[in-house]
């Protein structure tokens, strides 16, 4: 990845915004829940070494986190599907902790900004 | 409603996906579009509501739990059938290869994620255009199959019909070869052949203008009357005036039916043949040797009633010989080269055969090679028939108009015809219908008409006529006694002919009188022979079969009367 893409995407969360309404801070909770399952999912895929299902996890994770406007935890999750697919588990372990730490940010510029995702 | 895009038709549109954000985003813009959303958050469930509820249109996350986006895929599609169900791809797949594996298992598009309002808004209008598109084509298609097999059906049901009314008749006698080809399951050419009451038969053969329905619905009529009129005892030359008249009156005009009506009578040895329209006939010798017979009318249906001519030309005919009569699609029958048959073609075909009524098949083996074996482009309608002695003949089966009806036992009627009238109007129908009222002589109507015909026949051409029947003995003499017999009818303003008929119940059935008196000078039954050359006598021939027939036969003298008493047995 040779430039970093910003943590939010502000013209997608725009968008988001206009098209939910109301209910875009469900939304943002919704998607907040999701990524601990997945976050969870791939904690144990790839302590088991299960690279197919890291791949399939991530690739999800990579979709739903591009849709809500966070693109740079969806490039993290693009590296982490393509070493799994790749059977690179060490990269997926390292690529993991910057899952963790971007999901992190998210979390609290969504709450700074929204008030929402607790 | 925020879209400035033109409004679409409310849709009933499946989401799969089993990211609940995902998924809640996507539902949230369709249905801002206006559309119903049906959520679905794996493949399996996918399907399931598929069947449920019948969407319009699918979205469907390429990977998904519990069964993937493909096989999802392929299995809505399979349950849709004919129905066109769009089936969008949604994806964050980029690789070519599984892009590819999306459409392969039935998709129609992809959208990428970030979803784009817009293009999805697109998107679904496009898919929703061709979906109504499919569907109208559909149904198209579907009313198009309805109305073929609703044709199909209908045809079937108007064939059987058909085929009953206008039924091969005696075509199968051993003595009548033919072949009919038809081009569609109606054919515009018709071939009849029928027993007379009085032996020998009568053969239609004949082409109308055009093709399959409105040409059967044409010979419909053709066959009534052909068969109808021949059953009860009509001559040929009726059957035609009748058959042309109801044509004149049915058929639109430019619309017509080339024929040729044959009367065999093997008893007498002779064929009266009526070519209006088709092609050259012949009458094949069997000593070699051949007669054509062209056509010398217009077609039947064509002239009015007072200026159409009946008129049949009679030929000798002799054991063996044969009579080909053909429709004109032999003569057109052509090959790659476009060149037809034509008249030489057949002409040549029938000269190299010679005798016998296998012409038939040799002059269609002769098309088959001049057109390598096409389709016939036309209808192609060929018969002959072999003269035979008289006992070969199939005879006429008992096969008038059954009637439920008992009918008169006890009656009595008395018939005279005078005058000009004797030379233009045959009476043998109307006797034979008054006798077959009788339920016991329907069944032996060949007898009667036979009895009535030759005292008929004798009353008027040896009684009135005063006509020697040794001249039909030789071909010269055959053409003179039909001449005569023409010229001699123009003066019988003095002569009549009288049938007084009585029938009355016996105990073992019933007894039918017949008494046939005429106004000419009589001749003495003693004297009577076929070699006599005085002009007055009987045919001994006829006496003879009247002899056979008839239980009792009286001829007063001076011998212009005579009666006859048949009985007939209740079964």
């Amino acid at each position: 990845m040779s430039e970093k893409k910003p943590h939010l995407d502000e013209e997608a969360l725009a968008e988001l915004r206009d098209v939910m309404e109301d209910e875009f801070p469900v939304l943002i909770e919704t998607y907040i829940n999701d990524s601990r399952e997945r976050i969870s999912a791939l904690q144990e895929a790839i302590g088991s070494g299960d690279a197919e299902e890291c791949c399939k996890t991530a690739h999800s994770f990579k979709g739903s986190s591009i849709n809500i406007g966070a693109p740079r935890l969806g490039d993290i999750c693009f590296s982490t599907e393509q070493a799994a697919r790749a059977s690179r588990m060490s990269d997926c372990a390292n690529y993991l902790s910057e899952i963790e730490e971007e999901f992190r940010t998210v979390r609290e510029l969504f709450r700074d900004r929204f008030g929402a995702g607790d | 409603m925020q879209t400035s895009l033109p409004q679409t038709a409310s849709l009933r549109i499946l989401i799969a996906e089993d990211s609940d954000s995902d998924r809640l985003i996507l539902t949230r813009l369709v249905s801002r579009l206006g559309h119903q959303v049906i959520e679905a958050t794996d493949g399996a469930e996918a399907v399931r509501r598929f069947r449920e509820a019948k969407p319009d249109l699918v979205l469907l996350d390429a990977l998904m739990p519990r069964m993937d986006g493909m096989e999802c895929a392929r299995q809505i599609k399979a349950l849709a059938g004919d129905e066109l169900v769009p089936v969008i791809f949604l994806t964050s797949l980029t690789d070519a290869g599984s892009l590819a594996d999306c459409l392969d298992a039935g998709g129609d598009d992809f959208i990428a994620k970030p979803y784009n309002r817009v293009i999805l808004a697109a998107k679904i209008q496009a898919f929703n255009r061709m979906r109504v598109m499919h569907r109208t084509l559909t149904q198209q298609r579907d009313n198009i199959r309805a109305r073929n097999e609703q044709l199909l059906d209908e045809q079937s049901i108007a064939k059987r019909v058909f085929d009953n009314v206008a039924h091969t008749g005696c075509l199968d006698a051993p003595h009548i070869r033919y072949y009919a080809s038809p081009m569609s399951i109606f054919n515009g050419d018709i071939l009849f052949a029928c027993p007379r009451p009085a032996g020998g038969m009568h053969i239609l053969i004949g082409d109308f203008t055009g093709h399959g329905l409105p040409a059967a619905i044409g010979a419909m009529p053709v066959a009534e009357i052909f068969y109808g009129m021949t059953t009860k005892g009509f001559a040929a030359s009726e059957v035609l005036q009748e058959i042309n008249q109801k044509l004149r009156r049915i058929l639109p005009t430019g619309m017509f039916c080339c024929a040729a009506m044959v009367e065999a009578d093997f008893h007498l040895g002779q064929v009266g043949i009526w070519n209006g329209g088709l092609p050259d006939g012949f009458l094949l010798r069997r000593a070699g040797g051949k007669t054509v017979v062209h056509s010398t009318h217009l077609p039947l249906g064509v002239l009015d009633p007072d200026h159409f001519d009946a008129t049949l030309v009679y030929h000798m005919a002799e054991p063996g010989d044969s009579l080909l009569l053909m429709t004109d699609g032999v003569l057109e029958a052509s090959g790659a080269d476009d060149i037809m048959l034509g008249e030489e073609g057949v002409r040549s075909a029938v000269s190299a055969w010679g005798s016998g009524a296998g012409v038939v098949e040799h002059l269609v083996d002769r098309v088959r090679e001049h057109t390598n074996r096409q389709p016939d482009k036309d209808d192609m309608t060929l018969i002959a028939l072999e003269i035979v002695e008289e006992q070969e003949d199939t005879g006429f089966a008992a096969t008038l108009g059954q009637s439920a009806l008992q009918g008169p036992v006890q009656w009595a009627c008395s018939y005279e015809i005078s005058g000009p009238t004797l030379g233009r109007f045959s009476p043998l129908p109307l006797l034979l219908h008054v006798c077959t009222q009788v339920s016991g002589l329907r069944r032996c109507s060949g007898a009667i008409y036979t009895m009535l015909a030759e005292l008929y026949n004798n009353a008027l051409e040896h009684g009135v006529l005063r006509l020697p029947s040794e001249w039909k003995a030789s071909a010269g003499g055959f053409a003179r006694y039909y001449l005569e017999r023409q010229r001699r009818l123009c003066s019988v303003e003095d002569h009549f002919i009288r049938f007084e008929l009585r029938h009355r119940q016996t105990d073992s059935g019933g007894e039918l009188t017949i008494t046939c008196e005429d106004s000419g000078e009589g001749f003495d039954p003693a004297q009577t022979g076929p070699h006599k050359e005085d002009g007055a006598c009987y045919a001994g021939r006829g006496l003879m079969l009247l002899q056979e027939l008839a239980d009792e036969m009286t001829i007063n003298m001076p011998g212009n009367r005579v009666e006859v008493v048949y009985h007939w047995q209740a079964t």
